[in-house]
């Protein structure tokens, strides 16, 4: 018995145009996760391209659609999967090679949302102080790892990549609004007041259900949106 | 042949926390700085540390820097050089509070201040009761740290190179260093980049055992670079085997779980521990409990139908703790292991996780290495600091926690010191071209076609050959065979050849060059390994089981050329404090 897969395959040197290349694995090859499958095939055929590092679904670096969804391949069980498993690149980004897209875009609306702490008051000697319950708020935002699924799952971000921040990027910008050691709200609001950048999003909910961390942009986009209507009130 | 150039005060190659906080101080120093990282910052392996960074802050129970160098100078086995942990420990509460200005997300306590919770080897005055030292933010400590950095360089405007590759150092004929040759991935193009100076932040060599907790990229590039351009590695041998991977796996564990409560059972359902370590029992340092795990296993007293584990159990912890203060760890264990912490213990065994050597240096960051008469000398413009240094803190040894603040201390202080070193070198050196084209010449050997040997067979071999004769448990047989076969698979690798040759993202190329690092570096970590005779902190000879100060308190130097040793003295003066002389070490 073999596990068959199905592979986006795309040099720009070498091919007018991707295609689709079959792989076949044993089913006894040891590989429990997705990545793990790849890590095989790429010993079979050493010009397939990924890319991948930690291999436990903390570093952001395989993000892959999988069967027509976007997911980590480190943390995708390979049982789970129909066959032939199709493994093609993020889509709506432009393809370098292989399974390895162009992110520098979705880079840029992480920078644009300034996701650095901004608080302008004398440095104390210790730390800011912040009850558990403050930090607590920080929960299910900090913890994003800048893997793009949800990004490149929006349908919004697909049409107005240059105009929409997309999910991953407004998740962040909600991190350091509900900071409470951050005093940029007003500035960070000023910014995000525009047609495009945020209200965009549709609440189409595509980015809540294939983030693998779990973590909720939709929900962080409507209390930003909840902010604004209050500060206007 | 015509390579492009770029320009720069600064170089430095490497994004995890170590190259990020130095990045950051000379980006504050109003230098010119280029970052240079083979992945893009944030999946550099820091945000993999999962368990937290030490401070004596005293937040939870009374602690002092004093008791913090007191533990670090003993679970170093005394081999860890007393200035440079003098000099960490008492700068550690202030880096961070620094972090945490920064924007760190550490769990709170009620006061509002930082969390902290005992990990292995702490304890407060001067091996009394356990302290609790760490400071986390869950158990996703790097992850919080790592993006925090990058977020601080992003406004500090430093200049990345995401996804470049670095090969080799360049360095002039006077021996400065004057820059590198990098590759970029996107477009297989090679790049020159000059600096003043320089700083390797490459991290670790884990990927060099088969079972490991360290990430793909993991392949002691920046090491090997300082070897190829002679410089010395010290203290190799010393490789710490971490106690809880998840078994047949290697994916870590955090220490934190012990730290919060959790302990290690054997196969008839005993608290070990115990036996090994009365005192500290699950919290004694990670070379004592590793040797502990693997000999519970070999004495029939593993857990599962082959008996091949232990069992880390934490359940009794309650559902709300294991949610609040591991939820990392949960994460894990559930995806890689099956089992809910909750409801189950999680299957462990030892796993490779940290290099205590490297690339050696001074408590300012500067490499270091000997001179032909007398003492160690600066390399002009040349610097190291995180896990491919060694300055030496961790010593045979390194202690849970204080990695994470090794790299922001030593970062912060290098940082400092090339700010200084641009005050008094004005002017970018030049570059030779002779160095150029041996860079050049170790790169294009990728370019030779036929039907060599494939890379990831040698690669696999090495990595199987390491665990086997390089392990927890050595003797001089099993390491003379080990150089022997290392010796082999580095003559296999010169037949090695690649089928893709193509440029665009040829990730297959840079598999290749990964692996030429992690041979050099396998090669100084079992020949160091084999002239050692004696037992100290990781290196464990059942030949020599007895740490020997008269004949082995000193540091291992490896040379490149030729696979020569040559020692060096430890540095056993504190800066201020009287020094702690060795003693019998019991947990
Ligand atoms: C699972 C795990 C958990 C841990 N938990 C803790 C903990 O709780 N507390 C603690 O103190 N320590 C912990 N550690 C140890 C600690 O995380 C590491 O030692 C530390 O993060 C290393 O940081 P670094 O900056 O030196 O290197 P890394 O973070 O590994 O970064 C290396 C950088 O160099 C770049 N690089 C490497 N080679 C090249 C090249 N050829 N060209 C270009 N760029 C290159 C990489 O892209 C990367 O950016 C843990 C380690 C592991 C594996
Ligand atoms: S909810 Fe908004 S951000 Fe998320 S996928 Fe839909 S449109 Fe995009
Ligand atoms: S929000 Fe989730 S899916 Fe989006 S980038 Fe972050 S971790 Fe990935
Ligand atoms: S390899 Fe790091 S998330 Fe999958």
């Amino acid at each position: 018995m073999t596990i068959r897969f199905s592979i986006y395959r795309y040099n720009p040197e070498n091919d007018r145009r991707p295609y689709m290349q079959s792989y076949e694995l044993q089913n006894d090859c040891g590989a429990v996760m997705l990545l793990d499958a790849l890590l095989l095939i790429k010993q079979q055929d050493d010009s397939l391209s990924f890319r991948r590092s930690c291999r436990e679904g903390v570093c952001g670096s395989d993000a892959v659609n999988i069967n027509g969804r976007n997911g980590l391949a480190c943390i995708t069980p390979l049982k789970d999967l129909k066959q032939p498993v199709e493994v093609r690149p993020l889509p709506g980004r432009p393809v370098i090679r292989d399974l390895v897209v162009d992110l520098s875009q979705f880079y840029a609306q992480y920078r644009a949302v300034k996701p650095w702490l901004i608080n302008n008051d004398p440095v104390p000697e210790i730390e800011r102080l912040q009850s558990p319950a403050e930090r607590d708020s920080l929960d299910g935002l900090y913890e994003c790892i800048l893997c793009a699924c949800c990004s490149t799952s929006c349908p919004s971000f697909w049409w107005n990549p240059d105009r929409f921040l997309g999910p991953a990027a407004l998740l962040q910008a909600w991190r350091f609004l509900a900071d409470s050691r951050d005093q940029a709200t007003g500035e960070r609001l000023d910014d995000l007041e525009d047609p495009y950048r945020l209200f965009r999003c549709h609440t189409i909910m595509n980015c809540v259900e294939v983030c693998p961390k779990e973590l909720n942009p939709t929900r962080a986009i409507s209390q930003i949106k909840e902010m604004l209507v209050r500060r206007s009130l | 042949m015509n390579i492009p150039r770029r320009r720069f005060d600064c170089l430095v190659i490497g994004a995890g926390g170590a190259g990020l906080r130095t990045a950051l101080q000379l980006a504050q120093g109003e230098a010119h700085v280029a970052v240079v990282s083979k992945v893009f910052p944030t999946r550099s392996h820091t945000v993999a540390a999962q368990g937290g960074i030490n401070a004596a802050l005293g937040n939870v129970l009374p602690d002092d820097w004093h008791w913090h160098m007191y533990d670090t100078v003993k679970g170093s086995d005394y081999l860890g050089d007393q200035d440079a942990i003098e000099y960490m420990c008492r700068a550690a509460a202030r880096v961070i509070i620094e972090l945490e200005h920064y924007g760190v997300p550490f769990t709170r306590l009620d006061s509002g201040r930082i969390y902290q919770r005992p990990f292995g080897g702490q304890s407060q005055n001067f091996g009394g009761d356990q302290a609790a030292r760490t400071c986390p933010a869950a158990d996703r400590t790097g992850h919080a740290m790592l993006h925090t950095l990058y977020q601080q360089n992003l406004r500090a405007k430093t200049y990345f190179f995401d996804e470049f590759f670095a090969i080799d150092l360049l360095m002039d004929d006077q021996g400065y260093a004057v820059g590198a040759l990098v590759l970029e991935l996107e477009t297989g193009e090679p790049l020159v980049i000059e600096a003043r100076t320089i700083l390797l932040a490459t991290g670790g060599n884990g990927r060099m055992y088969r079972t490991t907790s360290n990430a793909l990229i993991n392949t002691g590039d920046g090491m090997a670079m300082a070897l190829r351009a002679g410089i010395p590695l010290q203290d190799m041998e010393f490789y710490q085997i971490h106690p809880t991977g998840i078994a047949g796996l290697g994916a870590l564990i955090s220490e934190g779980v012990r730290g919060e409560g959790g302990y290690l059972i054997n196969g008839e359902g005993e608290r070990f521990m115990e036996r090994y370590a009365p005192h500290a029992k699950d919290l004694a340092s990670r070379d004592v409990v590793s040797r502990s795990i693997v000999t519970e296993v070999r004495e029939g007293r593993g857990c599962g139908p082959k008996k091949d584990y232990v069992l880390l159990k934490l359940d009794h912890l309650g559902t709300d703790i294991i949610k609040k203060r591991l939820p990392g760890i949960r994460e894990l264990a559930m995806r890689f292991a099956h089992v809910d912490p909750v409801e189950r213990p999680i299957p462990v065994y030892p796993t490779a996780h940290y290099v205590m050597g490297g690339i050696p240096t001074d408590r300012f960051g500067r490499v270091v290495v000997p001179v032909a008469h007398g003492p160690e000398e600066a390399v002009p413009g040349l610097y190291a600091v995180g896990e491919c240094a060694c300055v030496s803190v961790h010593g045979a040894n390194r202690l849970g926690g204080n990695s994470l603040l090794d790299l922001v201390v030593f970062g912060r202080a290098a940082g400092n010191h090339m700010l200084g070193y641009l005050e008094e070198n004005r002017y970018h050196r030049l570059v030779p071209e002779k160095a150029i084209d041996k860079a050049m010449t170790h790169l294009t050997r990728w370019d030779r076609k036929g039907d060599g040997e494939s890379v990831d067979d040698v690669r696999e071999t090495l990595r199987k050959t390491m665990e086997d004769y390089c392990g927890v448990f050595r003797t001089q047989e099993v390491l003379d065979e080990g150089i022997k076969r290392v010796v082999e698979l580095d003559q296999r690798l010169q037949h090695a050849t690649l089928r893709d040759h193509s440029k665009i993202f040829n990730t297959a190329r840079i598999e290749a060059l990964e692996l030429e690092n992690l041979m050099d570096v396998s090669m100084a970590t079992v020949v160091s390994a084999a002239a050692r005779k004696e037992s100290r902190g990781a290196h464990s000879r059942l030949d020599y089981p007895k740490r020997d100060d008269k004949n082995w308190l000193k540091h291992t130097l490896f040379f490149q050329d030729g696979n020569v040793l040559d020692y060096k003295p430890v540095r056993m003066k504190p800066l201020t404090v009287d020094p702690f002389p060795p003693k019998e070490r019991v947990y």
